[in-house]
């Protein structure tokens, strides 16, 4: 039963799934470490991105990872007119109503997806889909290697875009300092709109990765989120590290779960993991106290 | 330089400032005297932009900011050393301090960050450690040097020296005296009498939103409502 070459390649299987688990989690804690809210329409907005993509390809015929520039930019754009328009305008300085507006956007974006695009599940026929790699005993479909390699550079290059741009430093100094950072001069607001904005934006980019080999439904964003809130609470509230570390921690947690139980119970291990973490060290592997 | 006015302030329902006259002048550091809660850090915290004013006019440069935002005011060159300091604790100190060029003084931000480090050593240093980890008084110099590297014209320094030994009280005053000698105007916003009247041009006393004296500095540290209230004799 316990075969290493099966071990590794489940392994290998959920890092790679742990790519796109890192992007979207990376998204949900940069939003909680300026905003101080869990962003409830995470979900709804990555199955828009997704709907996107499909609807680029359907239409123009864009290819998914073709597509990664104009996506991002576009979820950016939504992300940060959707919070200056919305978001910023109607919580009234309270960082609890944010947390109301982007439940009751989730609700909406749903509905309206459920609407305007029914509830039939939409794939994307790309040519490369079927095309494996093969490292060592495992097989490894080429889309899924695309995306693990894609969602590492893109974090990367935020995370250095964090630490040496001067809106990446503005964007930490006010996740903890806020009136220390309008006495320097930044727009506190403006910083807000940009961290909600970086945030989507990941979600754009998860959602061209996913793409060539997942499905759209009205619904598909949720399960994506779940996984990803567990992740941000195993990496610590809004650290940045912590939301990469636990990516791959949770995919492979997924995947083995799946190779020894079974397809249907591998995400006892993820829901495991989150109580654990509760009971053991609330803060998480990366997170501050404060 | 700055001319307040009939400054009406407060939070939310509770009027603080009943009525603010204060003005600085070009290289002179003004000392803003009054115990805690007379309402100092709401007049700063409404100058600085950060909250909008009930009424009444402030002016800088002859431009009245009352109720502008706190971008505009740090970029017509009025900056704030709040109380309590307000440095960024995750990120480095090298950091803080580029920060602080962030909306004013970003074209000579690295002579800018030369001119503060030869000022404070110290935090030469520890430019990689992050802010957090700084003491009190490391913070505070960290806090003067974040809003020095904004270029400021007239520099708001809130309780400077709370929290400070005795030591570095005395090497804060030395400092302040000396920015200004470069010619810089200050408003001192302190509780620590004695010590403000002595490198003060002129002084303010703030009591219970109100100015209740004012006037040179060197009269003021005679005055017999003074003494008493504050000096105990």
């Amino acid at each position: 039963m316990l075969d290493p070459a099966f071990l590794f390649a489940g392994i290998l299987n959920g890092l790679l799934a742990g790519g796109i688990y890192v992007l979207v989690a990376v998204g949900l804690t940069l939003i909680y470490g300026v905003l101080h809210i869990i962003n409830f329409a995470h979900g709804s907005l990555l199955m828009l991105a997704m709907y996107a993509v499909f609807w680029l390809w359907r239409l123009l015929g864009v290819d998914p990872y073709a597509a990664l520039p104009v996506v991002i930019a576009g979820a950016f754009a939504f992300g940060f007119v959707l919070y200056r328009l919305l978001i910023g305008r109607y919580n009234h300085g309270r960082d609890e109503n944010i947390l109301l507006i982007t439940l009751g956007l989730s609700i909406v974006f749903d509905n309206a997806a459920l609407l305007f695009f029914g509830g039939d599940t939409q794939t994307i026929d790309v040519p490369y889909a079927g095309t494996f790699v093969e490292i060592g005993a495992a097989f490894l479909p080429l889309p899924k290697i695309i995306s693990f390699v894609a969602s590492l550079l893109i974090c990367a290059a935020l995370g250095l875009y964090m630490a040496w741009s001067d809106t990446g430093k503005a964007i930490r100094a006010v996740a903890k300092e806020r009136q220390g950072a309008r006495l320097v001069g930044i727009d506190v607001e403006n910083i807000f709109a940009i961290s909600y904005g970086i945030g989507i934006a990941c979600l754009g980019a998860a959602a061209c990765l996913l793409m060539p080999t997942y499905y759209v439904t009205p619904t598909s964003g949720h399960a994506f989120v779940l996984v990803a809130f567990t992740i941000v609470v195993l990496g610590g509230m809004g650290s940045f590290v912590g939301a990469a570390v636990g990516g791959f921690l949770i995919g492979i947690t997924e995947s083995l779960g799946g190779l020894f139980l079974g397809e249907q119970l591998g995400q006892i291990g993820i829901s495991l993991i989150f109580i654990l973490i509760l009971l053991f060290k609330p803060t998480g592997l990366f997170g501050s106290k404060a | 330089m700055l001319e307040i006015a009939s400054l009406r302030a407060g939070y939310g329902a509770i009027e603080v400032l009943r009525g603010v006259d204060l003005a600085v002048g070009a290289g002179e550091i003004v000392a803003l005297l009054g115990s805690n809660g007379a309402g100092k850090s709401t007049l700063n915290n409404n100058v600085s932009g950060l909250y909008r004013p009930f009424g009444g006019t402030i002016r800088f440069d002859g431009h009245d900011i009352a109720g502008a935002p706190s971008t505009r005011i740090v970029e017509a060159g009025l900056v704030q050393v709040p109380e309590g300091r307000r440095v960024f604790p995750t990120l480095a100190v090298r950091d803080n301090l580029e920060l602080g060029s962030y909306r004013r003084g970003k074209a000579a931000r690295a002579q800018n960050l030369e001119r503060v480090l030869a000022m404070f050593p110290r935090l030469k240093e520890r430019l990689t450690q992050s802010a957090g980890t700084l003491s009190g008084g490391e913070q505070q110099m960290l806090a003067i040097g974040r809003g020095l590297m904004a270029e400021p014209r007239l520099l708001i320094l809130d309780e400077p020296s709370l929290g400070l030994s005795p030591l570095l009280v005395e090497e804060m005053f030395g400092l302040i005296g000396q920015l200004n000698r470069q010619g810089l105007a200050i408003l001192l916003v302190e509780q620590n009498v004695v010590q403000s009247l002595a490198i003060a041009h002129r002084a303010y006393v703030l009591e219970n939103g109100r100015i209740a004296l004012s006037g040179k500095a060197s009269e003021l540290a005679e005055h017999p409502d003074l003494r008493k209230s504050y000096l105990g004799h």
